[in-house]
């Protein structure tokens, strides 16, 4: 790949100021370059600036220093290239699953019965139907991201942006959504960006994970992490163990730093 | 079935009392007359038309009044949620405002606007619509972030996001407030036409007074009574088919 990069950061600063208190310095010298079809891991401890590197790429918060480019454009507000799926579902309480899907669509010019074809296929990619007519209150944990993924899925953005999607499942259900969501993209390959504090989810669905380190958050390394991920066995392969050793080893310094600094 | 029976036993107990009270004369029958003859009044009153006629003009003006508080109200205080000039501007109005007994600016409506529909209206849209700008503005600032980023990222502009995510999300709240401008506007139509009207239930009720036809007096207050306990019933309905979507559990 040796085509410009999709998503291009370039030396991002971020002030985080609270309403009352000091301002903190959230994000400091990040560059990352992410191709089209990558599966990029940013792998931290909490309080490290993840999130909000992804809501800059998002659009939601403002570059105030340094650039990020989506396209070879630079990024000024949210769009409908770029998907978002956040850790607490954010779906919408008051639409039912199918409403829920529906909504990106709607945004689109596209003959209803399309639409509603569109939305069909989506629900049952991700194993819903026969819920469609329920609210997100109705559903369990692991049904609503499902819903939340099958939304943002629907309306086609090149680029997903999932910030600790699974972070709020059960271990359980956390591993089936995580090779769903591996099946998923390998059909329809995207650019991912993956946020998230799992060690082992980083290395098991990244091609590359970024490394950061807390306040300020800054990309310590990036580590490579491709492997055969249709192999049944893979969490017990010798590669795959050492990888989550090594960043592993890599995370814990910057977890403890986190811990003691914390106020 | 049989539960709402005995729900309503207080009421029918309440009535029994009340007949038996007059009938036994333990009270002057020009204050309280008998309630079978408050019935009779009632009929009279319905087959002259008049109750009609006034029940009709009431309606109007306390719907009118209501409809407006919602749209203006709601836009209000979704604007002053949503973008800071506007809290600004209105915040310090809306807390100046808030405990002034809207019924001491009957007198002011009607140098505005007149004796007819006018300053009824005018009155109940200015009183209704401080609680339902109060609750959209509560109801709109506690919109979820995410919510409202994910609909700016599926291509919602803002103003699509706040008919889509803002309202919806202040609903809740916006509604109840709805349901305490809905009582209210029936306090301030009933006293504003007590004051000044040439029409209307609290005319009607005024006059009926005013002549000593008791009875007839009687018949018009349970009258409002009854259509203001209808309207709150009826609203609660929509309310809880509006707000569907909550507390169902699986």
């Amino acid at each position: 790949m040796s085509s410009q990069p999709q998503i291009a950061i370039d030396k991002v600063a971020h002030v985080y100021r609270p309403p009352r208190g000091r301002p903190v310095l959230a994000l400091e010298e990040i560059s990352l370059q992410v191709q089209q079809r990558e599966f990029v891991a940013l792998l931290g401890p909490s309080g490290c600036g993840k999130s909000t590197l992804l809501y800059l790429i998002g659009g939601f918060l403002p570059v105030e220093k340094g650039s990020i480019t989506v396209n070879g454009e630079p990024v000024k507000a949210p769009g409908p290239d770029r998907g978002i799926v956040f850790q607490h579902f954010a779906l919408f309480p008051w639409k039912t699953v199918r409403d829920n899907i529906l909504y990106g669509l709607e945004r689109k010019t596209m003959p209803r019965a399309e639409r509603e074809e569109q939305a069909q296929h989506f629900i049952d990619l991700v194993g819903l139907g026969g819920f469609e007519d329920s609210y997100p209150s109705q559903l369990s944990g692991g049904m609503k991201q499902r819903t939340a993924l099958a939304r943002t899925l629907a309306f086609d953005p090149s680029i997903l942006l999932m910030d600790e999607p699974f972070g709020a499942l059960d271990a359980q259900t956390r591993h089936l959504m995580q090779a769903e969501l591996l099946s998923i993209w390998q059909r329809t390959p995207k650019t991912v960006i993956f946020v998230t504090h799992d060690v082992q989810e980083a290395v098991y669905l990244a091609d590359r994970v970024a490394v950061m380190s807390a306040r300020p958050g800054r990309i310590k390394t990036i580590v490579d992490t491709k492997f055969d991920k249709k192999d049944a066995g893979i969490f017990k392969s010798k590669g795959f163990v050492e990888k989550v050793d090594e960043l592993w080893n890599l995370v814990r310094d910057e977890a403890i730093k986190a811990e003691r600094r914390a106020p | 079935m049989k539960s709402a029976v005995f729900r309503y036993l207080p009421l029918v107990l309440l009535a029994m009392a009340w007949e038996a009270t007059a009938r036994l004369e333990l009270v002057s029958s020009s204050a309280l007359p008998p309630l079978s003859e408050v019935m009779v009044s009632w009929i009279d009153l319905v087959r002259t038309g008049e109750l009609a006629g006034n029940t009709g003009a009431s309606l109007y003006r306390a719907g009118a009044g209501l409809l407006l508080a919602i749209v203006i109200g709601t836009a209000l205080g979704i604007g002053m949620a949503w973008w800071k000039p506007i809290n600004v501007l209105l915040s310090p109005l809306v807390e100046i405002f808030y405990p002034l007994p809207k019924s001491a600016l009957i007198p002011v409506t009607v140098i505005w606007l007149g004796f007819g529909n006018g300053s009824k209206i005018l009155l109940i849209f200015m009183g209704c619509m401080i609680p339902v700008t109060i609750s959209a503005f509560n109801g709109a600032r506690s919109s979820e972030q995410t919510l409202v980023w994910s609909a700016r990222s599926m291509g919602a502009n803002r103003l699509r996001m706040l008919w889509d995510v803002v309202l919806p999300s202040a609903m809740p709240e916006l509604l109840n407030g709805i349901r305490t401008a809905l009582a209210l506007s029936f306090i301030l139509l009933v006293s504003s036409e007590l004051i000044v009207a040439r029409e209307g239930l609290g005319y009607l009720i005024g006059f009926l007074g005013a002549n000593g036809s008791y009875e007839a007096m009687y018949a018009v207050v349970m009258t409002v009574s009854l259509l203001g306990f209808a309207a709150d019933r009826g609203y609660q309905m929509l309310m809880n088919r509006m707000l569907r979507w909550r507390e169902q559990t699986l």
